[in-house]
């Protein structure tokens, strides 16, 4: 496929997924654009993980770097009565770039070295988010964290679509934009480079390959994504705090990360639906067992994160390929049925 | 002058909680090649076992007792039943399947005990000792240091002593020439992790008398500060660990004092970027860091 | 081999598309109806908690003994014969979690309305979604003051006596007990601190406060603030904290040698909680330990409500702990029954917020509330409790605010009539 028919079938994705809203209740589409703003984030840490061999466990970091960014931008445009377009955009950009810095910084850091140290890195930084968020308190809101003024949806609309079905737009607009430009970027050298470097790093470097670099990138383009799903969180929920981008969160896109399958975008996909549909299943579980208020209460949101938990060792352990690898099994198999052609001439 | 001899004293109390997390963090690395992000999971959970034992019996020396005795049978498990099964391909599947046993252990403790902070009560004084005008340290703190010297001091002879200690780190660092040697392997990497697990419950029964109490999630703090300690030490050197740990609470103590306790984590992690950009294997050990 | 990484891919988005559709549809779409969770005999009302995370201890016990009223009130007939159902859902005090289970319930479950969503951060990420809405946002378990918008949420009220009025009330009585000593506040680093901060400046003047430390929820060690707080030789320390905080700041001290006059603030005095915390030492610790309450307390055994309430805890509540946390959840019970008593035989949405606004609800504390068209907040004033060998009791002292000062509050607190149900 060539970029221009990538980008057309990321586009044909996104309006179907816009003629979904309309059949969809307003919950439902708030959950949907809740999920978009999950796929930003897992399909940058899916590539990260599986391409570069990157673990980041603290991912929720940079959703959240992207999320305040994104707040303190809107909520100054808002003061500054800003026109329409300005007030939506803007704010994304902010959140972009933020998040690229911060995880250009933490790259450096942790991307030079083999080992945990850049996992422990970045369970350092999700786990110092609430301090940070306090200490500059003036500027973060502390704990309690902020309220996000956003550009609402447009009033020529308000007869045609109820603001969860924007709020669903939105997200699913931005998460295209990512998901296709991390197509390309899967398709072009850079995805062969990393695939050097993962391969054989010192054959790499001799081709004149600089790991770090490679590593460095990724780790930033990851952020980015990152970035801008923690923009469409800020723009949906209108609030950030440090408690919506938690250690347990971060730990959550890891498992959407390796459920789907890690390295591959659809997989990234995937991978946000599950956590997003899992707890759902499991409250709805915990409801309707007749269990004791108490016991109902601590199963509420505990079962969930057990139940990842199972899944995510699993999987690790039988199908380390995730959904997607399923699904590409399951596909290979059905080709292998057809009449092969001739087989390729041996190579020397 | 009081005032800094008491927070000295409790920077070194809670330098030595660490230091001791931190060293079971190393042991598990020399053993087995293996950054245990469960640590703090599955000694948490080893911590409200001996809870419940504080609870019913009134006794913190059989609390201090059940907590070694499960914590080694968690470790136990998790080798045995999980870690061992984990393709060691990549390093980053262990990393994965522990923070999958992560979840599980830290809900399952929330179901089971319910997240509200369960506080966990000493037999010693946590008021200080008095000479003359000077409050020193309290007996509380007193004791923890004993019990982390006596732990440190075991571990030490253990690894440099003892034909078992040897099999142990020969076991780490060529497993191949070690089963030539007559060495079970993959005993002593069961060992290694049973060890750990039981040394990382002790610190977090040590360490939550001195907060709100013990709940699921006060692991997570307690491992990256130690992981901190143990990067800042060089995950492999055990002596590096204990003074790395003694500094950094003490370091702690001070910035928190001066800018408020909200500081920490911060502090926490600036040190450690410090540390990976300018070196990375860490102060202490000899080895350099396999770089990129 | 991408010739079926590449199906694969096609394969996988196109099973996606559909799966995701299938799956999110999967149940239709609700008609909107006129009143929704209201039928001839019943209505449903909602509330987020902190059912789990740290602040659970203090607070999760407080929708526990609002269903137990509930659970009594519907035993007895209900109101104008409904049964009140009352769904509660956990937040874990994450505002983020807020926002999904706020929109679970309206979207979900529709009820008929909110009542008593906890905590300042949580709550004040739905007001836009709720008054958007339409659904009526009773009685915010919090003492912010941004309950108090009529023209922007119209929908919203509070409850508590907010942070500024509590701040002032302790402050009148410190300038009256400890006239001349220094005071200090030891406040969480919000709106909490910042608003009782406020208060009391309006009422010792704005160099009233010889020391300010914070704290913070996410971290648990306050030496430092207490040490400081020491050095600075303060005497009366006010604290703006929740309950875990305010035994930490006490506990902390002690070891410290430190015994000041402790004042806290309703929302983190709860005698019961916070005798657990400090342990053996408690009653010891707590002595003359000051709070300001606009609800009777919970040791006021020759108390009416307290009594009731009791009664009820032992029944309906499997005889849980009988703490400030039970009261507090039952008078907003009792309230939010009051309230639905005065909509009418056939409640609408509109209607109950005009109840509610017509300043007829008389509540069940030491204060009048003060709901108007132009007031949506709560209890007006408060008064003082002090703790004596174990007992956490009001002394006859009451305030309300005017403005901003407090006068004296001196009739008589809302009498129990037929058995602590509105008829």
């Amino acid at each position: 496929m060539t970029p221009i028919q990538r980008w057309g079938a990321t586009a044909g994705i996104l309006v179907l997924a816009i003629a979904a809203t309309f059949v969809l209740d307003p919950y439902r589409n708030y959950l949907l654009a809740m999920t978009a703003a999950y796929v930003c984030a897992t399909s940058g840490l899916s590539l990260l993980v599986g391409r570069t061999g990157q673990l980041s466990l603290g991912h929720a970091a940079f959703m959240a770097a992207g999320a305040y960014a994104f707040a303190l931008t809107s909520n100054a445009l808002a003061e500054a009565d800003a026109p329409g377009p300005v007030h939506l955009l803007v704010p994304f950009l902010a959140a972009v770039v933020v998040a690229s810095v911060v995880g250009l910084i933490v790259g450096v850091a942790g991307a030079r070295l083999h080992g945990p140290y850049l996992a422990g890195l970045t369970l350092a930084l999700v786990i110092a988010l609430p301090a940070i968020a306090s200490t500059f308190g003036g500027l973060f809101g502390g704990d309690a964290g902020l309220y996000v003024s956003v550009e609402r949806r447009p009033d020529w609309l308000s007869t045609v679509i109820a603001t969860e079905q924007w709020q669903a737009w939105v997200g699913l607009i931005v998460a295209a934009i990512v998901f296709g430009a991390l197509a390309q970027l899967v398709r072009s050298p850079s995805a062969i480079r990393m695939q050097a470097v993962r391969d054989d790093e010192s054959a790499a470097r001799l081709s004149g390959i600089d790991p770090v670099r490679v590593r460095v990138g990724m780790f930033g383009i990851s952020a980015a994504a990152a970035g801008l799903g923690g923009g469409v969180l800020a723009y949906v929920t209108q609030a950030v705090s440090p408690g919506a981008y938690s250690l347990t969160f971060s730990l959550f896109l890891l498992v959407a990360v390796v459920i789907g399958g890690v390295g591959t975008l659809a997989g990234a996909v995937w991978g946000a639906i599950v956590i997003v549909l899992v707890p759902e299943i499991t409250t709805a579980i915990t409801e309707a067992l007749p269990l004791p208020a108490e016991l109902s209460q601590r199963l509420d949101g505990n079962l969930a994160i057990v139940v990842f938990g199972v899944i995510l060792v699993v999987v690790m352990l039988a199908a380390p390929q995730g959904i997607h690898g399923a699904v590409a099994a399951l596909t290979g198999r059905l080709r292998r049925r057809r009449p092969r052609t001739a087989p390729p001439a041996p190579t020397t | 002058m009081s005032t800094v001899l008491l927070l000295l004293g409790a920077g070194l109390a809670r330098g030595a909680v660490f230091a001791l997390f931190a060293l079971a963090l190393v042991l598990i690395w020399r053993a087995t090649r293996i950054a245990n992000f469960a640590q703090g999971a599955m000694s948490v959970a080893a911590a409200y076992l001996a809870y419940l034992v504080l609870v019913g019996t009134g006794s913190f020396a059989l609390a201090i007792v059940t907590v070694l005795v499960v914590g080694a049978a968690i470790g136990f498990g998790m080798e045995r039943g999980l870690m061992r099964f984990v393709p060691s391909r990549s390093p980053l599947n262990s990393i994965i399947v522990a923070i999958g046993a992560v979840m599980v252990l830290t809900g399952l403790l929330g179901i089971l005990f319910g997240a509200d902070y369960k506080p966990v009560s000493v037999p010693f004084s946590r008021e200080p000792i008095m000479i003359g005008e000077l409050a020193i340290v309290s007996p509380y703190t007193l004791f923890v240091f004993v019990v982390v010297a006596v732990v440190v001091a075991g571990i030490a002879l253990l690894f440099t002593r003892t034909s078992l200690g040897l099999a142990m780190r020969a076991s780490a660092f060529d497993d191949e020439v070690a089963r030539l040697n007559g060495v079970r392997v993959s005993r002593m990497r069961t060992l290694g992790w049973m060890l750990s697990a039981a040394v990382g419950g002790l610190a977090v029964l040590l360490a939550v008398p001195t907060e709100l109490g013990l709940s699921p999630h006060s692991g997570d703090l307690l491992f990256v500060n130690a992981f901190t300690v143990a990067i800042i030490g060089g995950l492999d050197s055990p002596v590096g660990a204990v003074i790395a740990g003694l500094l950094i609470g003490v370091l702690l103590t001070v910035v928190t004092t001066l800018w408020g306790a909200t500081v920490g984590p911060i502090a926490i992690l600036v040190l450690l970027v410090v540390v990976l950009l300018v070196r990375p294997q860490g102060i202490f050990s000899l080895r350099k860091a396999r770089l990129a | 081999m991408t010739q079926p990484h590449a199906r694969a891919t096609t394969v996988s988005a196109i099973a996606l598309a559909v799966a995701g559709a299938l799956v999110l549809s999967s149940c239709s779409t609700p008609q909107a109806e006129a009143q929704p969770g209201l039928t001839d005999d019943s209505i449903k009302i909602g509330t987020h908690q902190p059912l789990t995370g740290p602040a659970a201890a203090s607070y999760a016990p407080i929708s526990a003994a609002t269903a137990a009223y509930f659970d009594y009130v519907n035993a007895e007939g209900g109101i104008n014969g409904r049964t009140i159902d009352y769904i509660v859902k956990d937040d874990g005090y994450n505002p983020a979690n807020t926002q999904t289970v706020v929109r679970e319930l309206v979207l979900e479950d529709e009820v008929f309305a909110i009542l008593g969503g906890l905590g300042t951060p949580t709550h004040s990420s739905v007001l836009d979604f709720l008054n958007d809405n339409g659904v009526p946002d009773l009685f915010v378990s919090s003492g912010s003051s941004a309950w108090n918008q009529p023209e922007k949420y119209p929908g919203t009220f509070g409850f508590q006596a907010d942070y500024v009025t509590e701040g002032m009330v302790l402050g009148q009585y410190i300038s009256e007990e400890f006239d001349g000593k220094k005071v200090c506040l030891f406040g969480q680093d919000d709106e909490f601190g910042t608003d009782m901060q406020a208060g009391l400046e309006k009422v010792l003047g704005a160099d009233g406060l010889a020391e300010v430390q914070t704290y913070s929820v996410s971290n648990q060690d306050v030496a430092a603030q207490i040490v400081a707080l020491q050095s600075a030789g303060c005497e009366v320390n006010v604290l703006a904290t929740i309950t875990g905080f305010t035994a930490l700041a006490i506990g902390t001290a002690a070891q410290l040698k430190y015994f000041p006059q402790w004042v806290s603030s309703s929302s983190g005095a709860d005698y019961g909680p916070l005798s657990g915390y400090l342990g053996e030492a408690a009653p010891l610790l707590l002595e003359g330990f000051v709070s300001d309450n606009y609800l009777p307390s919970a040791t006021e055994d020759d108390n009416k409500w307290i009594e009731l309430f009791k009664q009820v805890n032992d029944e309906y509540n499997d005889g849980a702990d009988f703490t400030g946390s039970v009261v507090y959840g039952m008078a907003m019970g009792y309230l939010f029954a009051e309230a639905l008593l005065a909509a009418g035989e056939q409640p609408t949405r509109e209607g109950l917020i005009a109840a509610v606004q017509s300043g007829e609800l008389k509540g069940s504390g030491l204060v009048p509330l003060g709901f108007s068209e132009d007031n949506h907040s709560g209890y007006l004033g408060a008064g003082i409790t002090v703790v004596h060998d174990g007992v956490q009791a009001a002394i006859d002292k009451r305030w309300v605010r005017d403005g901003d000062k407090v006068v004296v509050y001196d009739k008589p607190p809302v009498e129990l009539l037929s058995g602590g149900i509105p008829s």
